[in-house]
């Protein structure tokens, strides 16, 4: 095995996050967790979306589709069964992951494919400045929602109640503890949501680094806490905004997608040789 | 004189009529004959009138013929709306005790299908099996032909189901055999053996045997049935089929496991590729291969789900934000788009960029005799895919390396070292994401500079001359065997036409269309659609006004004689 060292996962071109962005802390925790696994860049899938988040990508290095907005997980999910080789890790906002691709999100939960989701939750709109997001707090106003931000979305008991077969959440302002939850995720059989808590310093002035700081506890502290349990983690993901779980909320093993297909079971499909003379038995049932 | 036979069997939604015409169709074609046979269905499980129409020729056939010699009515709306199509010594098989018709004419015969699917089988389902056997004992066609076809229908279903309809189909031909017509079906010796197959399975098999892996989808009419053939093969073809959420997920699946380097394609309708003209522009963008195939219906919205138009050409031709190249392609003929869904593929992954095939119902759903395909002939043509030797001696890869011809040597994720770095923002070489203006022209004008190399790609129309022709007839996609057949009908009455046909649209193949047109015969372009798409795109490309149009519109498929008929009103 190659030795990986934090210079493999160095920034590849400026970063254009504003100073004190929660996103730093995330990269930093990426690029621990991928030293720690072993994995070398071109082993690596990156898939993004579009946002400040999804440009993570380009500040470090690994094979890289930074797709559309909200379509990161079906243009990852084609590349994991097209080469089940590779270690693919999607980086997304909460509007790529909660709005704009709420669909394609439960869809892979259900599916259960085998990658990470990384979802920068910072209840608002970065990169468009400011606007509310399906996670902002109710009458958050924003530009767009003048007379305050409707309900929020809770993510993780949507997760939940779709059968979520790895669900954790981490803070931004915790590099270390953030590391071991992605470590985790990437290492689980199947598809593993890791929703991180990540303070935007420009347009969120409620949801601080102060602010988390105050209200997060380490699940894996207590004991007691049994991430199988399904209904102590409907519990847990209830808890809000006074008490903030981090850590691993839940996880089961449940049949991974991709090993129901016939033609995935010997070669990655991008292996196999192509051969038209293959198809010519079946020509007969034409005749 | 040649022989061109046409049934029609008609009835509820639900009474088997699917199932009569591929009965008889594969009992013909057993028998030699060349055959073209089309559905007309509603957007319903049960009730309603589907009909299934058969024409059996002893020459190649492309289109269809409104002009029936023998009716097969399951029900008695089947009688009532279509008995003014029978020839003049036409004939209806029907059970009387169904359809309480009484119009005793020499022509009909009244089988007891009910009867005797009950007495044969003991299974009144099968009374459409005792149909397809009256019909081809009643023109003394020869019943192991279509004992064959049974078998081969039902092989699947096990032995009892197979042995059962061979009994109904036999006591329906015996029963008719002592009802002569007068009229027969003699097999034809010697005939090569063909394949019968339709627009959507000679596609599929196309996209299979080219090397397609990966299918991402959602149903409809359509383009359902191409998605559940690809489904169905998955196992023995090694092929992943994925029923998606939403059409936006199937392109998107499709461009993801196409950037991860296997060939990839969507199959969908006009609704369909409305979600997802965002990703063909992703598509566009980052240089991914992938192909699109459009079954049109006509619209707009959800319109007529179960019939055909060819009214989307503009859409697919313009969708997508932004600028970028793009293939358009559309088979003529059900045999065609076998070959063109290879064209398709080889063409997406050679430019690295979006194809997209456009049929429509009619193609898509319609039988066709075609010669065996020769899959020796299927030529995988993978472009500046690197190998994995080429990629382990890369130093400094960049995917979006520019070039003279605008493609770029693709190297694809975990094959080697090399990163392989792509954004749908504008990006420079190495797929970062850029802002500056200097790169964003030279990455625009490296991406259009593809088209160039598509343009030589694209197939110049078919053309077929007469001498001293008086009518350029010009049309695309699935209308080739009505404008085939009708210029042979009108060369009978002396008026001599050419046929200028494109099944390769776009990049538009100018010189070779305003070669084709630049005589003194009048210019009439035929489409299924209400705005002449065509006619205008001809314009817009070659600057040639059109002396007419055929359009039809109303969902139903150009025939020969809808153009015919509508040519004499043009003209007059």
């Amino acid at each position: 095995m190659n030795m990986v060292t934090l210079q493999d996962y160095a920034e590849s071109m400026h970063i254009a996050w504003c100073p004190g962005c929660g996103n730093f802390g995330i990269l930093q925790a990426f690029r621990k967790a991928m030293v720690e696994l072993h994995l070398e860049p071109n082993r690596i899938l990156l898939v993004s979306g579009i946002g400040q988040a999804p440009k993570l990508p380009h500040y470090t290095h690994g094979n890289v589709l930074n797709g559309l907005h909200g379509r990161a997980i079906p243009e990852a999910s084609g590349a994991k069964l097209a080469n089940l080789e590779l270690t693919v890790i999607v980086i997304d906002g909460d509007g790529g992951a909660y709005g704009e691709g709420l669909n394609h999100t439960l869809a892979a939960i259900r599916r259960n494919i085998r990658m990470t989701y990384m979802v920068h939750n910072n209840q608002v709109y970065g990169l468009t400045k400011g606007q509310a997001s399906p996670t902002s707090d109710l009458g958050f106003v924003t530009k767009t929602t003048p007379m305050g931000a409707g309900q929020p979305l809770n993510p993780l008991a949507l997760a939940l109640a779709s059968d979520v077969s790895f669900l954790a959440r981490g803070f931004a302002g915790d590099i270390d503890h953030l590391s071991s939850i992605l470590q985790m995720a990437i290492t689980h059989q199947g598809f593993a949501l890791v929703d991180i808590l990540q303070p935007c310093v420009s347009f969120n002035r409620v949801n601080t680094f102060q602010w988390y700081r105050k209200r997060v506890y380490k699940l894996d502290e207590d004991k007691s806490y049994d991430p199988t349990d399904k209904m102590k983690a409907f519990a847990k993901v209830q808890e809000w905004p006074d008490r903030i779980p981090i850590g691993l909320i839940y996880r089961q093993e449940r049949p991974v997608y991709e090993e129901q297909f016939h033609a995935l079971k010997e070669l990655p499909l991008v292996k196999q040789k192509l051969d038209p003379l293959d198809f010519e038995a079946h020509l007969d049932e034409f005749m | 004189m040649a022989t061109d036979f046409n049934f029609l069997a008609g009835g509820e939604a639900g009474q088997g009529i699917q199932s009569v015409g591929m009965i008889l169709a594969k009992s013909l074609l057993y028998g030699g004959y060349h055959i073209f046979a089309d559905q007309d269905y509603e957007s319903r499980v049960r009730g309603g009138h589907n009909f299934f129409r058969v024409r059996a020729s002893d020459r190649e056939v492309l289109a269809l013929s409104e002009d029936l010699d023998l009716l097969i009515a399951l029900n008695r709306e089947t009688i009532d709306l279509h008995k003014s199509k029978l020839k003049p010594d036409g004939m209806i098989i029907h059970d009387r005790e169904q359809t309480q018709f009484e119009d005793h004419c020499n022509a009909c015969l009244d089988v007891p299908l009910n009867r005797l699917a009950m007495q044969a089988a003991q299974n009144r389902l099968m009374v459409n099996t005792v149909a397809v056997g009256a019909a081809l004992g009643l023109i003394e066609y020869k019943s192991a032909f279509l004992e064959s076809a049974l078998k081969k229908a039902f092989a699947k279903a096990g032995d009892k189901i197979v042995a059962d309809n061979i009994r109904a189909a036999l006591a329906g031909f015996d029963f008719a055999r002592q009802h002569p017509s007068g009229q027969q079906l003699k097999p034809i010796d010697g005939a090569p053996r063909r394949m019968l197959l339709n627009g959507n399975e000679s596609l599929s098999v196309g996209m299979l045997a080219g090397g397609c892996k990966f299918v991402a989808g959602y149903p409809m009419t359509p383009s359902s049935s191409i998605l559940e053939y690809i489904a169905d093969k998955s196992t023995r073809c090694n092929v992943v089929m994925v029923h998606v959420e939403d059409e936006i997920a199937a392109i998107n699946m499709a461009i993801g496991a196409s950037y991860a380097g296997v060939r990839s394609m969507v199959a969908t309708s006009g609704g369909g590729f409305a979600l997802m003209v965002e990703g063909l522009a992703l598509a566009g963008m980052t240089e991914t291969p992938v192909v699109i195939v459009l079954g049109q219906r006509p619209g707009p919205a959800t319109g007529l789900p179960t019939r055909t138009e060819q009214g989307e050409l503009w859409f697919t031709l313009h969708a997508g934000h932004g600028e970028f190249p793009r293939a358009v392609l559309a088979p003529a003929t059900v045999a065609e788009a076998f070959v063109i869904a290879v064209k398709a593929l080889n063409l997406a992954e050679k430019y690295q960029t979006p194809v997209l095939i456009l049929t429509d119902h009619h193609l898509a759903s319609s039988y066709n005799t075609v010669p065996k395909f020769d899959l020796k002939q299927v030529k995988i043509e993978r472009g500046a895919l690197l190998s994995d030797e080429e990629v382990s001696r890369l130093t400094d890869y960049r995917r979006h390396q520019v070039t003279d011809s605008g493609i770029s040597p693709r190297a694809l994720p975990s094959q080697g070292m090399a990163l392989v770095v792509t954004d749908s923002d504008e990006h420079d070489e190495a797929g970062h994401i850029i802002e500056d203006a200097a790169t964003r022209i030279l990455m625009n004008e490296k991406r259009l500079r593809k088209l160039r190399g598509l343009q030589a790609e694209i197939s110049a129309p078919m053309i077929k001359r007469m001498p001293k022709a008086e009518l350029n007839l010009i049309g695309w996609g699935s209308s080739y065997g009505a404008i085939h057949e009708a210029i042979e009908l009108l060369h009978k009455e002396g008026i001599a036409a050419n046929h200028i046909h494109l099944s390769e649209i776009w990049p538009f193949p100018t010189e070779a269309v305003t070669r084709a047109l630049n005589n003194k015969a009048k210019s009439i372009v035929i489409e299924s659609n209400a705005t002449a798409q065509m006619a205008i795109l001809i314009r817009r490309e070659t600057g040639i006004k059109v002396s007419g149009n055929i359009l039809r519109y109303d969902g139903r498929p150009i025939s020969p004689k809808y153009i015919i008929d509508n040519l004499k009103k043009e003209v007059s």
